[in-house]
């Protein structure tokens, strides 16, 4: 499909450019509250959405954002809302309803420095393990983590196709820095749309395909829907007593992502052919582990960056293969460590954290001191 | 005449009303009203919460179901009436699930004066948890965590939903039928915010509780209690005491 914008170099915000790229991958619907530092997003898309056609609501809280988008997607829309730490935490029962009822929905967190209220205006990376396991009970979702304006950008676009794509909550996980970064960006003149699978007549809570993911009608369609979080079988009866049918759907809403992992992943690496010592690092912290990096190469020094664009499905697997290959693993957070625990899971190599949770972005120099201890 | 109604139903259920309970007679009007309408209920969406009012339309009813999380029914239809005006939506759920957790919601809906249809039945407390007090429980009445009676005043939701700004604001009890499917057919036709709160008894934990005897024992006691608006004009506070004023309080109009 078409751009929305024409094609050519934006100077934006991260926050203008998530509007733009949700405007972009035709959002029709986007209901939010006003939260520092998400609040740019609010306000453009309400006022971008009367150039293009999309509907706009300022609900009454996070809840109410959420619970409006869910019924939004069911009438047919590529729905969003946007919020930060106190709201996203509001909103983690609506990211389990999503999850069980295989809503497409996409949730961008701009994460600020907490817990509590925390630094309004401060970044931080806090809401990792949030994303993951912030509703009760077992669930996935998918977590992307951008480092730049322009990415902010490209994947917003790409969390409303995968979340169409997989019917499964997708959160943004940016933070404050690129949130409120100012930076060049390029906008293409193509972008791609993925829209959801319909099947009339099929299961809409159950597939036999092996993607596991089913085909999902919308409002108004005269399938008579039943869409329920209680435990339902395939075609949406509540079954709530039946150990069958709760292990067959638990089990599917997770194979579905879990199964699928190596084509939902995405990542950037550099300097990784001979690295000894591999810096793991995401979002805006990846920025500066990028500078230290190549300040070391010039040193002669064999450091290499892995950055993860995808945050959740985590993947395992090339952790695992750098693990094997590297003597050390650098992870540097703007958290108490929540990645770098994951790193250890799967690599065999020691992983160290460093660790800075002082609401302000994490110094090149703070990196380049860690990796000469490291070398 | 009630076989007509079987066409409006999910086939191959039962449902999960105690024996006694007004949830049915309830289920029964409000299809009574979508067919003397000729509405093809294909056009309709029917959103529910959680609680034993929330099983009426899901899964009973043969149309677009959308079950919800507790207390915020109004935001999830707000979404799908917002995005696609076609679907003519009608919210059916409890006292505890709209006034209580989803209070916040209801004025805002009210407020807002989206074109929903809400109808929130109060059976007085919370019926499917095992029968515990809710803003609706009336002063000095037993519930399983009021054991000494209710402290507390009751909500008159009418009188609320209709200062929040709603188009209809109505209240019928099921032993009020005709008036009732009336006040139904008004509240889907107006456009706007439109509301009625539906008395219903609830015989095994309120009625059980509160010594009010039997379901038939019940629906007397509710027959007894209301008294339509008109009638009620004439008469003191005193022959008003302990009475429940039902029919409409905002007729559209404004």
């Amino acid at each position: 499909m078409k751009s929305i914008l024409s094609p050519g170099s934006y100077y934006f915000s991260g926050d203008e450019a998530i509007a733009e790229g949700a405007i972009a991958a035709r959002c029709g619907y986007f209901a939010g509250y006003p939260i520092t530092p998400a609040s740019e997003i609010v306000e453009r898309i309400s006022i971008r959405f009367k150039e293009t056609g999309g509907v706009f609501i300022q609900m009454e809280d996070e809840i109410a954002s959420i619970c409006s988008i869910i019924g939004a997607s069911w009438a047919g829309a590529r729905a969003m809302t946007a919020t930060s730490g106190p709201g996203f935490s509001l909103m983690q029962e609506g990211v389990g309803h999503a999850v069980m009822t295989e809503t497409p929905i996409v949730i961008i967190d701009v994460q600020r420095a907490g817990p509590g209220l925390g630094q309004a205006t401060r970044p931080a990376s806090g809401d990792i393990m949030q994303a993951r396991w912030g509703s009760h009970s077992d669930r996935q979702i998918i977590a992307l983590c951008p480092w730049s304006v322009q990415e902010a950008y490209d994947q917003t676009i790409d969390a409303f196709n995968l979340a169409e794509k997989y019917r499964v909550p997708v959160i943004l996980l940016t933070d404050e820095a690129v949130g409120h970064l100012r930076e060049k960006m390029d906008i293409r003149e193509d972008v791609d749309i993925f829209n959801r699978t319909k099947k009339p007549g099929a299961a809409p809570f159950g597939t036999e395909e092996d993607d596991g993911v089913p085909p999902m009608p919308t409002f108004g369609e005269r399938e008579k829907l039943l869409v329920t979080s209680s435990t339902h079988n395939d075609y949406g009866i509540r079954k709530t007593d039946d150990p069958l049918v709760q292990a067959k759907l638990v089990s599917r809403l997770y194979s579905k992502i879990m199964n699928n992992r190596e084509k939902i992943i995405d990542y950037d690496s550099c300097y990784m052919e001979d690295a000894e010592v591999v810096v793991v690092c995401y979002g805006f912290t990846a920025r500066s582990a990028l500078f230290a990096i190549e300040k070391l190469r010039g040193e002669g020094k064999k450091v290499g960056m892995f950055r993860l664009k995808t945050m959740w499905p985590f993947p395992d697997r090339l952790i695992r293969d750098i693990g094997s290959r590297a003597k050390k693993i650098l992870v540097p957070e703007m958290n108490k460590g929540q990645v770098v625990e994951e790193v250890m899971k799967y690599a065999s190599c020691d992983a160290i954290l460093y660790s800075q949770t002082n609401g302000e972005d994490i110094h090149p120099n703070a990196i380049i001191e860690q990796l000469r201890r490291l070398v | 005449m009630t076989r007509d109604l079987e066409q409006y139903l999910r086939p191959g259920l039962v449902t999960a009303f105690c024996p006694g309970c007004g949830d049915g007679i309830l289920l029964g009007l409000i299809l009574r009203a979508i067919d003397e309408l000729k509405i093809n209920i294909d056009d309709m969406l029917f959103v529910s919460g959680i609680g034993c009012a929330g099983w009426i339309p899901s899964p009973n009813f043969n149309a677009d179901t959308l079950h919800t999380l507790h207390g915020r029914t109004i935001p999830f239809a707000t979404g799908a009436k917002m995005f696609n005006p076609k679907l003519q939506v009608m919210i059916i759920s409890g006292d505890g699930d709209l006034a209580d957790i989803g209070g916040n919601h209801l004025i805002h809906g009210a407020r807002r004066n989206i074109d929903l249809t809400v109808i929130l039945v109060n059976n007085f407390l919370y019926g499917m948890t095992g029968g515990q007090v809710a803003c609706t429980t009336p002063m000095g009445a037993f519930t399983m965590t009021t054991t000494e009676g209710n402290p507390y005043r009751p909500f008159d939701l009418p009188k609320l939903v209709d200062a929040a700004g709603a188009t209809y604001v109505a209240r019928y009890s099921v032993t009020q039928p005709l008036a009732l499917i009336s006040s139904i057919k008004k509240a889907v036709q107006i456009k706007g915010f439109s509301f009625i709160e539906v008395l219903s008894p609830c015989p095994i934990q309120f009625g059980r509780r509160n010594q009010l005897g039997t379901p038939i024992d019940m629906i007397k006691f509710l027959m007894d209690k209301c008294i339509m608006k008109e009638e009620a004009e004439g008469l003191s506070p005193e022959e008003l005491e302990g009475k429940i004023i039902t029919g409409e309080f905002s007729d559209g109009r404004n």
